[in-house]
């Protein structure tokens, strides 16, 4: 008994142990080939150190590519927590109709976001595609979504729109059904205004919560690979090369291993310092929260 | 209490330096699969009167792609394992990521298959580092190989595409044979003949030709009673796979070149002032009479739109046709009819070809069962079975080509057998052989998408050399 007792605290501590065991020795691996000239071409590589750094930020594709992820995960991030707070205030009205269609609501996260991306990909297509469909009679159609720079990485960011807005909106719509009746109620009986209450009132105290949607979806979007890969290949030329499909590329369908590697670590430094930003960020506007209620 | 305390802290630190150890360890533990050549000691192991019942009770692994052919091996495997009683375990990938598991299988290091498919081009990426059997002391020992097998039945450049002495821009048909010809594809046009004859139409002879009639289809075949249709798919998609079948079929015709050799360093010539003129005119037909959303074209799209009436016609590989010409196999079937394309300049049929081959794991512990299904494979009984009995049509051999069921079989696609003749001789791969076919060639992918919305070819393409030159020099 004394034994068992004893012996817990260890065993605890084994899952996280091994948990990260999993996670920081495929990292550390990882890290420490980045410093080798490691390809097929050569399997028996030298030291470089920090030369493949060095070359990635000295190309120019690899600019294109940080900065077609930031402006894809910005997009993304920033369109889905505007629609689906939007979404969130239209469903917090409880109505038999706002009930059916809290259900319809998330089906778009039940599917997995490359089904989507295909999905969308036979849907754009001019003259076949039920998108075209829709739009001729608006005299809108034959338009050539995923051909052109602009229109490929607009369409991009309209799937992940498509598929994570229903996360957003989930967690705004728990969100808003937490907050507490008493400041409405006042504001109610001083005469305040709808708008005026929402900003007064509404956002201030939701802010926590979309502050947490803001951050997965902003995190999640830095590392997109399914639905642009699905989409558009990083297409039209390197219009939608975002960092991911850059590194997997590199890695695999060139077999530049250590190079290919180079491009996922710094994309980790950059989720890194920006999760730390974030997170420090949602810290002070809970804070914030708390003392609005 | 403190004791505790002192052990935790021991217990942790232990834990933590064990979690360390194998990362440290990794330092001296070499880099995955690479290193070793694969060689042909194993094929000289093989002593005494060829038998097909050496490796009985044996299982092979084998790595496939998804495709008609493969349907044709899976159904007649039966034979093989009643021939040598060698049983074969197989798993089949589409072809979105066969080469991604094969690429990775490989580069691993471990054996999971003995035998795999691959292309001409995959042997120039797999061979360098080691990961490909050489099978050349395999067919030469006839202790190994049966009489019949025949090596000089298939067509010569098909063997040749699969030999290569494994040095950047080194001629194919030198050097190591890592990887048998088993099914191939050349490229040619296929057209409908509904809208063709209707609009009083004749197939392009020059690339000029192709381009306009590319366009006049577009122009005309919707109001000909063509819903939708426009002049010719091509493949598009942002890889390397929309360069090799049309694109470098009419590029070689027209005596271009990917590479030239300079000083035993690769030069990039796609931005010579010819290349970049051909390709302003392929971007310019494209947008012209090609398929609307041309960037994410793949062979699949092409084939289906053949097949659904909505392209007149096709600048792929014959098979993409074939497979929607066949009766009841589309709208379009029975209406589908095979061109040769139009011929370069000084009149030349010079062909890209992609060949399905098969190779062996240089670290294979199944060597002698594996050389065993790779003649089988590879052999008259099968691929006459398979071309007869199943889709595995553009014979890999002679004899299969002349046979007189196969053509019966044939006879009644318009086209197609006259078009294979006229184009075998001089199908082989254009390429220039390089360990970064690859990189470059999804790079150019690239760069033709870009010349296609509307950026200047000279520039585009003369960054694509830029970038190329010191990765494959």
């Amino acid at each position: 008994m004394e034994v068992r007792r004893a012996a817990r605290p260890y065993l605890l501590v084994v899952p996280a142990l091994l948990l990260t065991c999993g996670i920081l020795y495929p990292f550390g691996l990882g890290l420490y080939y980045t410093l080798f000239d490691f390809s097929a071409a050569k399997p028996q590589p030298d030291m470089v150190r920090l030369h493949n750094y060095g070359t990635l930020l000295t190309e120019d594709a690899f600019w294109n590519s940080a900065w077609v992820t930031v402006l894809y995960a910005v997009g993304a991030a920033a369109v889905e927590t505007v629609l689906g707070v939007a979404v969130a205030l239209l469903l917090h009205r409880s109505s038999p109709l706002g009930r059916v269609l809290e259900k319809v609501l998330i089906l778009p996260l039940m599917i997995a976001p490359v089904i989507a991306a295909i999905m969308w990909k036979l849907m754009l297509q001019p003259s076949v595609g039920v998108v075209d469909h829709l739009l001729a009679p608006l005299g809108l159609g034959g338009v050539q979504w995923t051909d052109t720079p602009a229109g490929a990485l607009l369409s991009s960011v309209a799937v992940d729109v498509w598929v994570y807005t229903p996360f957003v909106a989930v967690l705004a719509l728990a969100g808003l059904r937490s907050l507490p009746a008493s400041p409405f109620e006042a504001a109610a009986v001083d005469g305040a205004g709808r708008w005026y209450t929402f900003r007064r009132l509404t956002l201030p105290m939701l802010w926590p919560y979309v502050m947490v949607g803001v951050i997965f979806r902003f995190m999640d979007s830095l590392k997109v690979f399914d639905i642009i890969y699905a989409l558009t290949e990083g297409g039209p030329g390197d219009s939608t090369m975002v960092l991911q499909i850059r590194a997997y590329l590199e890695a695999i369908r060139f077999q530049r291993y250590s190079f290919g590697i180079s491009y996922t670590i710094v994309l980790w430094a950059v989720v890194y310092l920006a999760a730390t930003v974030l997170v420090r960020r949602l810290g002070r506007v809970q804070r914030k929260a708390a003392e609005a209620t | 209490m403190d004791r505790h305390v002192h052990d935790r802290r021991r217990f942790l630190a232990l834990t933590g330096a064990l979690t360390a150890s194998p990362l440290l360890s990794a330092c001296g533990a070499g880099f995955g699969g690479g290193g070793e050549q694969g060689g042909g000691p194993a094929a000289d192991d093989v002593t005494g009167p060829f038998d097909w019942k050496r490796e009985k009770g044996t299982t092979v692994r084998a790595l496939l792609n998804k495709h008609p052919y493969t349907d044709a091996l899976i159904a007649d495997l039966k034979s093989f394992t009643d021939r040598t009683g060698i049983e074969v375990r197989y798993d089949v990938f589409p072809e979105d990521s066969y080469f991604d598991k094969l690429t990775v299988d490989l580069s691993s290091g471990r054996a999971s298959y003995d035998v795999f498919m691959l292309g001409a081009y995959m042997v120039w990426q797999y061979g360098p580092p080691g990961w490909l059997e050489d099978l050349g002391p395999w067919m030469r020992n006839s202790s190994a190989t049966a009489a019949e097998w025949d090596h000089a039945d298939f067509f010569p450049n098909l063997l040749q595409a699969g030999r290569w002495s494994l040095r950047a821009g080194a001629p194919l048909g030198r050097g190591g044979q890592y990887a048998l010809p088993w099914g191939w594809e050349t490229n040619v046009v296929a057209y409908n003949t509904e809208v063709f004859d209707r609009l009083g139409l004749r197939p392009a002879e020059t690339f000029e030709e192709l381009r306009e009639l590319a366009g006049v289809i577009e122009e005309k075949a919707p109001r000909a009673g063509f819903d939708g249709m426009y002049g010719i798919a091509v493949r598009g998609s942002r890889s390397w796979a929309t360069i090799h079948p049309g694109f470098m079929t009419m590029y070689a015709r027209n005596g271009l070149r990917d590479f030239t050799v300079d000083g035993g360093r690769l030069v990039p010539a796609m931005n010579s002032p010819a290349a970049v003129a051909f390709t302003e005119d392929w971007a310019r037909m494209v947008r012209r009479g090609g398929p609307p959303s041309w960037t994410s074209y793949t062979w699949y799209q092409c084939s289906s739109d053949l097949g659904a009436k909505k392209a007149g016609m096709l600048f792929d590989a014959d098979t993409a046709a074939y497979f929607q010409a066949v009766k009841g196999a589309s709208p379009a079937s029975g209406r589908i009819a095979f061109h040769p394309g139009p011929k370069g300049p000084d009149g030349s049929l010079a062909t890209n070809m992609w060949i399905w081959s098969l190779g062996m794991n240089a670290r294979s512990r199944r060597k002698g069962a594996g050389w065993l299904f790779l003649q089988w494979a590879t052999g008259k009984e099968h691929l006459r079975r398979a071309a007869l009995d199943g889709d595995h049509i553009d014979p890999v051999r002679t004899s299969v080509g002349r046979d007189g069921a196969y053509r019966d079989k044939m006879r009644h696609l318009p086209g197609f057998l006259e078009t294979f003749e006229a184009v075998a001789g001089q199908t082989k791969v254009q390429f220039t052989p390089q360990a970064q076919f690859f990189d470059a060639t999804t790079s150019w992918a690239a760069a033709l998408q870009e010349i296609y919305g509307g950026k200047d070819a000279r520039s585009v393409l003369d960054g694509l050399a830029d970038d190329l030159a010191p990765k494959v020099g």
